[in-house]
Parts: structure tokens; C-alpha cells; sequence
């Protein structure tokens, strides 16, 4: 058996995570055509490389599938319960920042914190007769992050694209989502919180914990993670 | 699991030898009327399934709403229902806790004697827990609401912090800011606060934001709550103690919190109705603060008995009122509530190692 190394499939992630990589002396590419997903290593001995979907990675590590996987914070924490008992940080790799932020309309001069977000949800329950809605795709952590800071009276609406739109086409008054620059939201006349990011998230290089590796797997983990400079 | 259902039968017996009326309830609940009672939290909670017809549904968890929506449309008080089945409980960060368990309940609907039914329903599951050991914890919600009605400061401050009385620490983060002067804000004096901000989208409107304006205008002249009154309620909240030693201390502490003098008395009232019907009330503990972070809703009376000595285990039984709840549901309409849910695994448990 292989040591299976999980890479974003796709786009600038897969090519900045080749690149980390490379510069610490293990090569990654892919083979065959463009369109096929299969990829090679050079430069150890042992290990396999797997093309995946970004969000599938963090499944695939619990599942203890594949052994190392690149992926973001976010989608770990979104979708591994325990995830610190179930995956480790070996490395931030320095690219694929992204902020998981709560956003409300622009004009909502009234609303700059999560106690305004709360204060405001109330409200909007009792005139409207339902809670205020949050498109997001990252239920878990915002549901958590909305719990911990005290906000009631909102709802969680799912939302797996385009989601900036969706308080302009009225199907919810504030959003979640993931945003690198901003100018998305601004462009959609939406706003920031001045609390900050719900959480702070860039590509990081995560190992599964809980897997049987054989002496001769643990061996070439070993070497990997020697010249990756991680031990 | 045999056990646990004869157990269960057992218990749901108990009650209705007591009077109560079996009932059952369908085991897919639909999602829209959790969601709007519990909030986004029951989602942490609940499994969710869902089909083109029917939308979203919840795999039940727990008894209440439903049979609260039974009793509503159907129902004539007084009414006493008892029920035993499996409830379903979404696991993503214990692996030790189940995902299935059952309840055995028992629900009271009394419009006349809230006090004694309070009473009724705690004896009448201190009896059918029987010799198991268990201790009683309770608390009344009711005491806190009364101190925080009679707060000297606006209706605005008072409604936030009923609010959130289910929420401790955010209850704690807006009574310190309510007892510090307000900063007033830079949009506050703005001739034209809308002037930089962008259009207006989505259904929040900006009568609404205006609205909220003049709130936080006003709430700035709101003079704080003082320190001496801040103490006052911290003491209330630091009461524990066994029940009737806490009536005590509570009729102290209402000299100077008189407000809180009317719930005081229902406590006193229910204790003595607790006594009456044989429940040794000498080794019920009391807190304020009990079962605040238990049950959004649970507006009065609140008890769990917990296992002596394993204390690892959750609570065998809990309980309490929910008025709030029937409100809730009822959109208006009230029906003062009160009961509690035994588990029959957990008193298995306890049993065998009696």
C-alpha cells in the first residue's frame, strides 16, 4: 500500500499546492489528459497522489481514505464534528485565504455587531412573523459562531451559490459566506460586521489521525514529512 | 431494548393510573413548526429528512409540541396525557451519548391551580422514579422574570434581557452594558445617516432601520441600571440552596427587591403543596439559576433529578412549566402548561446497581 496524498483538483488551488510542494522538493503533476484525474509524485518513494474535489477532502481524511489531505480550515471545521480528533494540522500552506464572514445590507446603518444583528432580529420577528434569514452554505460553524455570541431569533437559509444576490431577491435579509477581497459584497451593496470574521481559513496540509498504517507506510509518511521539512 | 420498553409501559401505567390519558404521536414532525419554536439551535439537535410533497421534516424530539398541539385542537382542560416512545436526538459531537432514546411523559393542561398542578407533577414522578436514587434539583424561572420586570430602566433594556434570560451569558454581557453609561454612536448624529450607505434591499426596510435609530437615540438618555441594584440581582442569581432554606433566603432578599415578593409567595405556596402531597421537600436543592440554559420556554416551576452517585449520567427525569410554549404555539391563545419526561434506560441503570 501507498501513503495517499489528497490535492484539490482543480484551478489555482491545485496549482498553488504543486508549487508548495515542488519547492520542498517533492513533485507533483498531473498525468494523462487534461480532463483526467490522475497525478504522480516524484522525488519520495510511497506515496500516491489523489485529485479531488476540495470539499470532499476533509470526508475522504476522516474516512481515513486518504492518509494527507490539502483543503481549507473552513471545510474541515464545516464538515468534521471533532475535527481536531479526527485530523491534524501538519502545515498552513500560506495561499487560499479566505474569511468566513457574516454580512448585512449596506444601509442598515443601525446594525455594525452581532448585538445590533441580534437587537435587529428580534425586531424583524415580531413584525414579520419569521425569523430573519441567513443564506449560507456553512450551517454548522455559523449556527455555532450565532449560538456563542448570543444572536436569536434568525434563521439559516441554504444557499449554495450566488449567495451575495439573495437579500436583493429577498429570499433571506443577511448572509455567511466566504469571501477573500470583499468586492463581491460591495458590489452587492452588502457590509461587513465590524466583529471580524467568523473564522479565518487558508489551505493547510491536514494527516488523518485514527488510521492503521503498516510499518513500511509509516515509514514513507515519515520520509514525506522529512523532506516536506515537517518533522 | 425489551427491558426499556417494559420499563417504559410500566412508568406510562403509573400514570395513567393517576389519570392521565395515553396518547401517540406521529414520529415525523414537521420541521416549519420546530424551527419557528426553537430556532436554528433544534437543527444541532434534530434530524432532518424531507420530500417533494411534505418538505422538511424533523424525526421527533421530544413529545411536547406535539401533544401541546393535540390538547390545543382537541382538548378539553383540565387534561393530564401521558406517552412512551422513542425520541430522536442528532449526535455530531458525543459518540457516548444516543441518538435514540425513549421517554415516558406525563403533560398536565390546567388553567385553574397552576401551583397545585406543579406539585402534582413533580410528586407524581418523584413517586414513579420510586427508590431509585436519585436527587431532585429545581428551580423557577418565574423569580428571575419578576426582578428583571421591575428593573427602573426602559421597556426596550427590560425586553432584551427577558429575552435572552435563556441565553446566561448574553443576559450577563447586557446587564453590565445596561449598568454603563451608553456610548452614543456617530450615526446617532448624523443629519442624513443614510448618506453613504448604499440603496436600500431586501425586505428589512429602512422605516425599519429609522425605527431602530430612535431606539438607540433613546436607549442613549437611558440613565444605567445602578450598581446596588446590578448586586442586588446577582445575589437572587446566587441562590442555592435545599428549598426551604431558599424561600428564606429569598423573602430576605425581597425586602429589598420587593418586586420579587408575589413569585416568592408562589414558591412558598407550591413548596407547602409539595409537602402535602408527601414529597420531602427537606432534600429538594433550589437554585435561581436552575434551568435557565434547559429549555427556551420553561417560564415557571423547573426540576431534573439526577443520579446520586453517578454523576456521569444525564438527568433521569426533567421537567417544568410551559406556559410560554403554548403562547407560542397557540399564536395567542394560552394554555398554562406543565410535565416532564422520565427516562426508563436511565432508570434501568440505576435500578440494577440499587
Amino acid at each position: 500500500m501507498t501513503i495517499k496524498l489528497g490535492v484539490p483538483s482543480k484551478g489555482r488551488l491545485m496549482e498553488k499546492t504543486f508549487t508548495w510542494f515542488g519547492e520542498r522538493g517533492v513533485e507533483l503533476s498531473r498525468t494523462g489528459s487534461d480532463r483526467e484525474y490522475a497525478g504522480a509524485v516524484r522525488g519520495v518513494g510511497g506515496v500516491e497522489l489523489v485529485l479531488l474535489s476540495a470539499g470532499e477532502i476533509p470526508r475522504e481524511l476522516a474516512a481515513g481514505r486518504i492518509h494527507l489531505g490539502v483543503t481549507g480550515t473552513d471545510l474541515i471545521r464545516e464538515k468534521l464534528s471533532n475535527w481536531e480528533q479526527r485530523v491534524e494540522e501538519l502545515a498552513l500552506l500560506g495561499f487560499g485565504y479566505a474569511d468566513l464572514i457574516i454580512a448585512v445590507p449596506d444601509f442598515w446603518v443601525d446594525v455594525r455587531t452581532l448585538d445590533d444583528l441580534d437587537a435587529a432580529a428580534a425586531k424583524f420577528r415580531a413584525r414579520n412573523n419569521f425569523r430573519l434569514r441567513i443564506a449560507t452554505k456553512y450551517h454548522r460553524l455559523i449556527r455555532e459562531y450565532l449560538r456563542q455570541n448570543g444572536v436569536a431569533d434568525y434563521q439559516l437559509v441554504d444557499s449554495q451559490g450566488a449567495t451575495e444576490g439573495t437579500v436583493k431577491n429577498e429570499t433571506a435579509e443577511a448572509v455567511a459566506d466566504i469571501t477573500s477581497t470583499g468586492e463581491t459584497l460591495r458590489a452587492n451593496h452588502l457590509r461587513l460586521l465590524d466583529d471580524g470574521p467568523a473564522l479565518r481559513s487558508q489551505a493547510t496540509l491536514f494527516k488523518a489521525l485514527n488510521v492503521n498504517l503498516s510499518d513500511a507506510e509509516r515509514k514513507d509518511l515519515a520520509d514525506l514529512l522529512t523532506t516536506l521539512g515537517l518533522t | 431494548m425489551t427491558r426499556v420498553s417494559t420499563r417504559a409501559a410500566q412508568l406510562r401505567a403509573h400514570f395513567e393510573q393517576l389519570g392521565a390519558l395515553p396518547v401517540e404521536t406521529s414520529i415525523l414532525q414537521p420541521a416549519g413548526t420546530l424551527l419557528d419554536l426553537y430556532g436554528e439551535d433544534i437543527r444541532g439537535r434534530a434530524y432532518i429528512t424531507s420530500d417533494a410533497l411534505r418538505g422538511e421534516q424533523m424525526l421527533r424530539p421530544d413529545f411536547t409540541v406535539p401533544v401541546v398541539q393535540m390538547h390545543m385542537e382537541a382538548g378539553a382542560d383540565p387534561a393530564r396525557y401521558t406517552y412512551a416512545g422513542t425520541v430522536f436526538r442528532r449526535q455530531d459531537d458525543e459518540e457516548s451519548r444516543p441518538n435514540e432514546y425513549t421517554q415516558v411523559g406525563y403533560e398536565m393542561f390546567d388553567r385553574a391551580e397552576p401551583i397545585s398542578a406543579d406539585a402534582e407533577v413533580f410528586a407524581s414522578i418523584t413517586q414513579a422514579l420510586g427508590a431509585a436514587p436519585v436527587k431532585a434539583a429545581t428551580g423557577d424561572i418565574g423569580i428571575l422574570v419578576a426582578a428583571v420586570s421591575a428593573l427602573e430602566t426602559s421597556e426596550a433594556r427590560k425586553g432584551a434581557l427577558l429575552r435572552h434570560i435563556w441565553r446566561p451569558q448574553k443576559f450577563r454581557a447586557l446587564l453590565e452594558q445596561f449598568s454603563t453609561p451608553s456610548v452614543a454612536r456617530d450615526v446617532l448624529g448624523l443629519d442624513n445617516p443614510f448618506e453613504n450607505a448604499g440603496p436600500e434591499i431586501g425586505l428589512r426596510r429602512t422605516s425599519d432601520v429609522k425605527d431602530r435609530l430612535d431606539e438607540l437615540r433613546a436607549d442613549a438618555q437611558i440613565t444605567p441600571i445602578s450598581k446596588t441594584v446590578v448586586d442586588l440581582l446577582d445575589a437572587l442569581l446566587n441562590i442555592r440552596a435545599m428549598l426551604p432554606l431558599a424561600v428564606a433566603q429569598l423573602w430576605d432578599l425581597a425586602v429589598e427587591m420587593p418586586a420579587i415578593g408575589p413569585a416568592v409567595e408562589r414558591l412558598g405556596a407550591r413548596m407547602i403543596a409539595l409537602k402535602t402531597r408527601g414529597v420531602d421537600i427537606e432534600k429538594i436543592e433550589f437554585a435561581t439559576s436552575y434551568g435557565r440554559s434547559l429549555m427556551e420556554y420553561y417560564d415557571g416551576f423547573v426540576f431534573g433529578f439526577y443520579a446520586e452517585t453517578r454523576t456521569d449520567l444525564p438527568p433521569i427525569a426533567t421537567g417544568g412549566r410551559y406556559d410560554a410554549l403554548t403562547k407560542q404555539l397557540g399564536q395567542g391563545a394560552e394554555i398554562p402548561a406543565v410535565g416532564g419526561v422520565i427516562r426508563p434506560d436511565l432508570l434501568l441503570d440505576l435500578e440494577g446497581a440499587a
